[in-house]
């Protein structure tokens, strides 16, 4: 929904033709997330059709130009004031990989945590030599402050990454510390009364 | 997602000797039953204009390393060798000399002297080098200058922030000659965006010819480092790299 919803913030600031609607968008996400024309066109379409833009005629080189409809500020105002939902988390791989490695034979669960760690603090690094890039020139425009906000959500959501996986390995390392000063496990409560049961009758 | 990540700056000097080195360096504290092995054969080089995060769990060995490579306490084994000399070569006073001509800490906490103003607090290592007052208050000045700070230059620490403290603080650092810095968690006690500043200022000295090497548990921070070194169990289980850093291993510059 987000496209949608961010091309009716673009037109919110008046009529737009599509491949500009696409290079605002980027701009403002530092083409974090391309788009491409079709899909700019596709939804503004869709846009359309659910009354939310209008056709308003075209600009001087002839170009179909869009404009917000009042049920479009409606929907758009509502998306702002509506928090994304956190309730229902897509998938995470991550989170699948280290599940799935928890006691998995032949896997070094510690060499999993570590692989990752490395590739999310060097995406950290890039995303940290972005940024300075960013800071270095002063954010003059909008545009700018809303890539620098883009960037930095890139490197928080890296370091909770990181930081989860720090947790993740002590979290491990507590564990099999107390598994190794556990005293060695009796066969099971069931086995030792079967067991104990079978003596009683031999005796 | 698609990103235009600007390549890293230049790799390191490859023809330049590291302005720090550590070979296979080791310490060790107790006997017998007691003993326990901070570092484990850690060999690491740090070249002039690169800056190095030291990222690890607790007791991982991480403040041993920066206590041996600034010569604040003696390997059991292996050599660090600092702008090409061999510390365990140098007597005490040897090392002290060294220790002030070459080497700037920075630690969690500041460690600024209350009696004295910033710029004074900058002054002095140059001063105890045998600088003129005159000079080293000069060169303490244009050293705040450089990062904007003139307009604490006389204020005494409890009179800045704690982002202003440590900023003199790697300004102290830095000043005169010396070209490596270690630094212990000098983002600790700051807030996220006062840390930020510090850090950028760290690399920004860096960018302009020091050497660096930083401890931290903050990956945001350590982002900020051209190699982010892993330490676990006292030994180096993995770094990574800049881009054209590769050259400089195959070089034998880094384990």
């Amino acid at each position: 929904m987000s496209i949608r919803h961010g091309l009716l913030a673009l037109l919110e600031r008046g009529p737009r033709y599509g491949s500009q609607l696409r290079t605002e968008f980027e701009s403002r996400t530092g083409s974090t997330w391309p788009l491409n024309v079709g899909q700019v066109y596709t939804t503004l379409s869709r846009l359309e059709r659910d009354g939310l833009v209008a056709q308003d005629g075209e600009d001087d080189q002839g170009h179909a130009l869009y404009s917000i409809s009042d049920a479009g500020r409606t929907e758009l105002r509502a998306w702002f004031e509506t928090p994304v939902d956190r309730t229902n988390p897509p998938r995470d791989e991550l989170a699948i990989k280290l599940a799935m490695a928890v006691g998995a034979p032949g896997v070094d669960i510690r060499a999993v945590i570590q692989a990752q760690r490395h590739h999310t603090v060097k995406a950290m690094q890039d995303y940290t030599r972005l940024k300075a890039q960013s800071l270095g020139q002063a954010p003059a425009n909008r545009d700018e402050v809303a890539w620098l906000l883009v960037v930095e959500q890139l490197i928080f959501q890296a370091e909770a990454e990181a930081r989860w996986l720090d947790h993740c390995e002590s979290r491990l390392i507590r564990l099999a510390e107390a598994a190794a000063t556990e005293p060695e496990p009796g066969p099971p409560p069931g086995a030792a009364a079967r067991t104990a049961g079978r003596s009683r009758t031999r005796r | 997602m698609s990103l235009h990540v600007p390549s890293p700056a230049a790799p390191p000097l490859t023809v330049d000797a590291p302005v720090l080195e550590l070979r296979s360096l080791t310490r060790t504290h107790g006997t017998g039953i007691a003993e326990v092995h901070a570092l484990r054969g850690i060999s690491l080089s740090v070249y002039a204009g690169e800056l190095v995060a030291v990222m690890g769990p607790s007791g991982s060995g991480k403040s041993t390393l920066l206590t041996l490579a600034g010569g604040l306490d003696t390997a059991s084994g292996g050599q660090v060798i600092i702008e090409g000399q061999d510390i365990s070569t140098l007597g005490r006073k040897g090392l002290a000399a060294l220790r002030r001509r070459s080497v700037g800490y920075v630690f969690q906490d500041y460690n600024l002297i209350p009696a004295l103003t910033a710029a004074e607090n900058i002054a002095l290592p140059r001063e105890l080098d045998g600088v003129s007052v005159r000079k080293a208050r000069k060169e303490a000045r244009a050293a705040l200058e450089e990062m904007n700070l003139l307009e604490i230059a006389d204020r005494f620490p409890d009179e800045m922030s704690g982002g202003q403290q440590q900023r003199v603080a790697i300004a102290r650092a830095l000043v005169g000659d010396r070209r490596l810095v270690l630094a212990d968690e000098p983002t600790g006690a700051l807030d996220s965006e006062t840390g930020e500043a510090v850090l950028a200022l760290l690399r920004n000295r860096c960018d302009q010819g020091a050497a660096g090497v930083m401890v931290t548990h903050e990956p945001r921070y350590a982002a900020w480092a051209d190699r982010v070194v892993f330490l676990r169990d006292g030994s180096i289980v993995d770094q990574t790299l800049t881009a054209g850093a590769d050259s400089l291993l195959a070089a034998g510059g880094a384990e």
